[in-house]
């Protein structure tokens, strides 16, 4: 199963801080799991509309949406950070 | 091996204890460098929630602090920052560099804080007194003062 964590304002719009859920089939990298999160519709077709305001960790690891995942990674996505 | 400590906590932080600890059995240590960052008022601000990415966080903050003490040969570091929520005035941020010269200290301080600014996974939300919350967005200069230093590992 993929880990998948939201942060920040993404959590706040879904109402969840995360989920589980199998590898869709047939996606190799980010970009196709957020076309299947997209194809959920309603606040998740809103938050990835606009992929550019979006950061992607793989495995806690920053990562671009062409990174290849696999079944037991953890994806999280964020807005860029703000720390310090 | 330079001396990091990295820690990710609510509660607040003791500058003097940890410059002291940072020294401990350190000869070799000609100053340290400190900034505390200070949750910043006005405009009817009242405090600022800040979330994290537990276990990412530390990770990025370890690679920031190695790379400082790698580039400026410092002695050692610590970065400690807090999360939850915090009123105006209080004390977000602490980076701590002792090396053996002044310059090492003060550019690792700001190098670590450019980077921890834009790379570690901290998110904040500004709370106001008429009620009204919303996420800081990110700063472009945040991003340029980073830049300034190319990348992480050089």
């Amino acid at each position: 199963m993929l880990r998948i964590l939201y942060f920040a304002w993404l959590r706040d719009r879904l109402g969840r801080s995360g989920e589980t859920l199998p590898l869709p089939q047939g996606a190799h990298c980010v970009q196709d799991l957020i076309a299947a999160l997209r194809a959920r519709g309603g606040e998740y077709a809103a938050i990835f509309a606009k992929p550019e305001l979006i950061r992607v960790a793989v495995n806690q690891s920053f990562a671009t949406i062409a990174a290849p995942i696999a079944a037991h990674d953890e994806i999280a996505f964020f807005p860029p950070v703000t720390g310090g | 091996m330079p001396r990091i400590t990295i820690r990710v906590q609510a509660e607040a932080f003791d500058s003097a204890h940890e410059t002291a600890l940072l020294l401990r059995g350190h000869e070799d240590v000609g100053g340290v460098a400190a900034f505390t960052g200070i949750v910043r008022g006005g405009g009817g601000l009242v405090a600022l929630e800040l979330e994290h990415y537990p276990g990412m966080t530390e990770s990025m903050m370890r690679r920031i602090a190695e790379s400082a003490c790698a580039r400026f040969g410092l002695v050692g570091c610590t970065v400690i920052h807090r999360v939850g929520r915090l009123a105006v005035g209080m004390p977000i941020v602490l980076v701590l560099c002792a090396s053996a010269h002044r310059g090492a200290a003060q550019e690792g301080t700001a190098f670590m804080m450019d980077w921890l600014k834009t790379s570690a996974p901290f998110w904040k939300r500004e709370e106001f007194e008429n009620g009204h919350s919303a996420w800081v967005e990110p700063r472009a200069q945040d991003e340029a003062a980073k830049a300034r230093w190319g990348s992480l590992t050089a």
